[in-house]
């Protein structure tokens, strides 16, 4: 392990953290300086370096800790960070329509979301209760901005504030957990924990160390009981930020959640999956009886979102290599399924401005079939129907459960799946069988390019992306076994 | 390669190309509806001669698969595995039949969204041409199960008016007990090692495993078939489907559950198929004459298919759990010819219910005064629903009797009354609406059968009653593969001789 920082060239592990960190400063300065009233140029500027990190990343790859073991870059902390940087962008990307009635239309924006994704990166490559934090935080408060950048509308500051509350209220959970840990150890890099949990006994001090901690992340996640916080917030922020906040860093918790488990913690598996499968199980059931009453398109997400971040621990619940590679076939799949959903959201208009409620989508199928196809399609793959790549989602993570003998809670988890089915299906109901009582406005041009792209690679998902996602993912699992 | 190894591959995706062609028609005119229908038309006629050449290159007398691609293709689970034996190759050209038909039939009493019409019909068949085409349990899945979306599109945009309801029903019934059988899948896949299915059907799953497995599956099939009580669905989205639905619905979409029956429920899991046999008899009995029953007093010409059909589907697992040769080859021969039969009934309602918008028993009666080609096909249809010596029906129906007999003389003797009451509700339907005196205001100017009615109906006519007289092309077929089937069973279940099926049925 190379523990000095004696030359560049030992930072290689971090160069797309670096690259990023500078880049954003950069875009700051030119910012304030220069075009403090030509967002879109920062934006753009924004999308074109989170997609040069993206290359760095998956053309300069650099196995190696640094920063004295506290980050870590292999093949499982790539494959995330690929998808936060994509989720970041596409979230950018979807911003640019409708921006000024958003209150978005500032170059900060961009800034902030450069802010968050490379908090993200850090917490997917975080090996240490200190890092793990940093990044978190990072993340977090820009997030908590963002949410409420459209500071004249109500919804937005009371959606920013609660965020911020709650979340601050979760930090301080996972720091005492975090502290509890480094206590009953005597160490805060995960290797280093790892160790002393296989020297000594089991405590019961480590183990509520390491409830708290999880209970911390799991409030990032989203997963019940941590979820109050999500459907208020993505009903009150702007569209856009709900976008962003549905993709990265979901991404980004999920993937610190699977390495503190899996590499932290992997002799007391017993202990933490009974934490997976319960959030698992709680976060499935009652996002699926939740969501069945919401008539806004926006919390409907939320609770969607809830009930999926289920369905991911299920495969992280068997703890197996088969079970991580599931997670992040999952993740994959749900972000470009995401992306897909807020573009179609964002396209739906009509002249009076956005439309949020489901019952306002009424015979979109008929006046606008481009958009209502795509909207099918995602409702469908969130179901999980095959051939549509949402069902190959399922597929990897249930397969990890089934070999692990979790019966239980896979029955439970695709009996859920059956119950979520009706909302999903309301949404189709409403576009295609209902008839039409509105006009739609037109649709922008990039908006119909992302939904595109994710249409295309949720339909064909068995014959173009299905062999080579696996194939990376079974990789990426591989790193951390 | 169209002629070479991937034959399978063209039949079930061709449809699919063709649904890509129609997302390119411009246009929501008259001229460009039109466009859409010939291809759609030329698609599936293609796609129906590629079948019949594929049923012409099968090799009966070899019981294995063949036509086979296997390439590896999502990780180390799912393959790309393609393949056809005796059991599944005939649902193929049934399939690829009865599309051209339900694009004659809906040409001019479809004429809203015409182009996603046709789109989602072609879709449809990819899948359920897929079902009986693959070799591999994953993609059995995805097809088994894709074929609800198309479905409940067609039964909440096109249907009636209570279309939503009917179309939920329909989704939920068969998704809830498919994910059943999706985590049964995967267990199989971690007891076995593969999802290839010529494999799984070598492989012997622990006897305690095998019954869960069992039921996982029979969750899936028992909707789909229907079995009772778990037709509630069928009734519902039968009549609510537009015709062409309830064709599909009836004729294809029912015999992916019997199909599933066969190729896994009793291959895979033989032990568990004997002990639950009897189970599997007294719901064929119940359904048998239950829905018979209740076929009888329906007001709604539609509904009363729909019940029938779930009586027919009784003799279909009776045969299949009967196992034995007669059991099987009746059977398949009983879901092809109800194909046929079922299908041909549907789209004689839809005759009429295109002229006078109504289904109602009650609104029709002395047709035949107006309508003689009409009453005539409608009589050989209803002939082969009683199942008259002569018509397709009688056949299937009378190996799976004789098959069940060798078994359990009881089961046997109450099925019986299922022939019975078939033939009161089916020839009183007939008499109800063809006969009698033409007094309805409305009825006074009807018109007989179109050429287009023609071109559909008159096929199934002929084969309905060719393979009446003459069932050995479909017999030939599935000989061997069925008589392989019965010799696995056999030695599964632990006795080499004869009396296996008696030792089957407790």
């Amino acid at each position: 392990m190379g523990s000095d920082v004696t030359s560049l060239g030992a930072l290689a592990p971090a160069f797309p953290e670096l690259l990023l960190a500078v880049g954003a400063v950069v875009l700051l300065l030119v910012g304030v300086f220069f075009r403090k009233d030509r967002p879109a140029v920062i934006s753009a500027g924004a999308i074109l370096l989170l997609v040069a990190v993206a290359l760095v990343v998956m053309l300069h790859p650099a196995d190696g800790v640094v920063f004295n073991g506290a980050f870590v870059d292999d093949e499982f902390a790539r494959f995330m960070k690929v998808l936060v940087l994509a989720g970041s962008a596409f979230a950018l990307v979807l911003t640019h329509s409708s921006a000024r009635e958003n209150g978005l239309y500032k170059f900060e924006h961009s800034i902030l979301v450069l802010l968050a994704t490379l908090g993200m990166l850090v917490m997917v490559s975080a090996n240490d209760l200190m890092s793990i934090y940093i990044g978190l935080e990072l993340q977090s408060l820009a997030l908590y901005v963002t949410a409420a950048m459209n500071r004249d509308s109500t919804r937005a500051t009371e959606a920013g504030l609660k965020y911020f509350v709650l979340g601050a209220l979760a930090s301080g959970i996972l720091l005492y957990g975090a502290s509890l840990i480094y206590g009953f150890t005597g160490a805060t890099r995960l290797d280093q924990i790892v160790e002393q949990i296989v020297l000594g006994e089991r405590s019961i001090g480590l183990i509520f160390g390491m409830v708290f901690l999880l209970a911390g992340i799991a409030f990032k996640l989203s997963a019940v009981p941590f979820h109050m916080w999500t459907p208020d917030v993505y009903e009150g922020a702007p569209t856009p930020v709900t976008a962003f906040f549905a993709s990265a860093p979901k991404i980004a918790a999920v993937a610190l959640f699977v390495r503190v488990v899996t590499v932290g913690f992997a002799p007391i598996a017993q202990d933490w999956q009974q934490i997976v499968i319960f959030l698992s199980l709680a976060s499935m059931v009652l996002a699926a009886f939740a969501a069945i009453g919401q008539q806004n398109f926006k919390r409907l997400i939320a609770y969607s979102a809830i009930g999926h971040v289920g369905f991911t621990l299920v495969g992280l619940s068997s703890g197996t290599a088969v079970g991580v590679e599931g997670v992040a076939i999952y993740m994959a799949i749900y972000l470009i399924i995401t992306v897909g959903v807020f573009a179609a959201l964002l396209s739906i208009r009509t002249e009076g401005g956005a439309v949020e409620s489901i019952a306002d989508m009424a015979g979109l199928a008929q006046k606008r079939p481009f958009v209502a196809g795509i909207m099918a399609v995602m409702m469908f793959a969130l179901i999980g129907l095959p051939p549509l790549a949402g069902f190959f989602a399922k597929w990897h993570v249930f397969l990890a459960a089934i070999e692990a003998n979790l019966f239980v809670l896979a029955v439970i988890g695709v009996l859920a799946s059956a119950v979520s089915a009706f909302y999903y299906l309301r949404v189709v109901k409403v576009m295609y069988f209902d008839e039409p009582v509105r006009e739609f406005a037109a649709v922008p041009r990039e908006l119909v390019a992302v939904m595109a792209l994710s249409g295309f690679l949720v339909v064909t998902y068995f014959f173009t992306v299905g062999s080579p996602l696996t194939t990376a993912a079974h990789n990426a699992a591989g790193s951390l076994f | 390669m169209i002629f070479g190894a991937d034959i399978l591959t063209v039949i079930t995706f061709l449809p699919t190309v063709g649904a890509l062609l129609l997302l390119l028609v411009p246009g929501r005119t008259e001229a460009s509806h039109n466009i859409v229908r010939w291809i759609a038309l030329v698609v599936t006629t293609v796609t129906f001669a590629l079948s019949l050449w594929l049923w012409a290159q099968f090799d009966a007398s070899d019981p294995g698969f063949q036509f086979v691609e296997n390439y590896p293709w999502i990780g180390t689970s799912i393959g790309y595995r393609m393949g056809v034996d005796g059991i599944s190759i005939l649902f193929i050209p049934l399939t690829a039949l009865l599309m051209p038909a339900v694009v004659l039939a809906s040409w001019g009493s479809v004429t809203t969204r015409v182009r996603e019409y046709y789109i989602v019909f072609l879709v449809l068949e990819t899948f359920c041409l897929g079902v009986f085409a693959t070799l591999d349990l994953a993609m059995f899945y995805v097809f088994f199960e894709g074929s609800l979306i198309p479905m409940f599109l067609i039964i909440g945009i096109w249907g009636g008016k209570r279309r939503i309801q009917a179309a939920y029903k329909f989704f939920f019934y068969s998704f809830t007990g498919t994910v059943l059988m999706l985590l049964a899948i995967m267990f199989m896949y971690w007891q076995a090692n593969t999802l290839d299915i010529r494999t799984l059907l070598e492989f012997r799953f622990a006897p305690e495993a095998q019954f869960w497995l069992w039921l996982a599956f029979f969750a899936s099939f028992a909707v789909k078939l229907p079995m009772w009580p778990l037709h509630r669905w069928l009734p519902e989205a039968h009549v609510e489907a537009p015709t062409a639905g309830s064709v599909i619905l009836a004729a294809i979409l029912l015999k992916l559950g019997g199909y599933g029956f066969i190729r896994f429920s009793l291959s895979m899991f033989p032990e568990a198929s004997a002990d639950l046999s009897g189970f599997v008899f007294v719901l064929s009995i119940a359904a048998i004459i239950i829905t018979s029953l209740v076929a009888l007093v329906q007001t709604d010409m539609k509904k009363l298919i729909a019940y029938s059909s779930v009586a027919h589907m009784g003799f279909v697992t009776m045969g299949i759990f009967a196992a034995n040769e007669f059991g099987l080859q009746g059977a398949i021969f009983q879901m092809l010819s109800h194909g046929l039969v079922s299908a041909a009934l549907f789209l004689c309602v839809g005759v009429v219910y295109d002229r006078m918008h109504t289904r109602e028993i009650e609104a029709y009666g002395g047709l035949v005064q107006r309508m003689p080609q009409y009453a005539l096909v409608f009589m050989v249809f209803t002939m082969a629903n009683v199942g008259l010596p002569g018509t397709s029906g009688f056949v299937g129906e009378f190996l799976t009797m004789l098959a069940v007999f060798q078994v359990n003389t009881w089961v046997a003797f109450f099925a019986a009354f299922g022939v019975i009451l078939s033939a009161a509700y089916a020839l009183w339907l007939y008499r109800r609406i063809i006969y009698g005196a033409l007094t309805k205001e409305a009825l006074m100017g009807i018109l007989d059968l179109d050429r287009r009615e023609m071109l559909v109906l008159v096929p199934l006519v002929v084969l309905t009653i060719l393979f009446g007289f003459y069932p050995a092309p479909i017999l030939d077929t599935t000989a061997a593969a069925v008589s392989q089937l019965v010799d696995n069973l056999a030695m599964a279940t632990g006795a080499g001789d004869p009396a296996a099926a008696v030792v089957l049925a407790h």
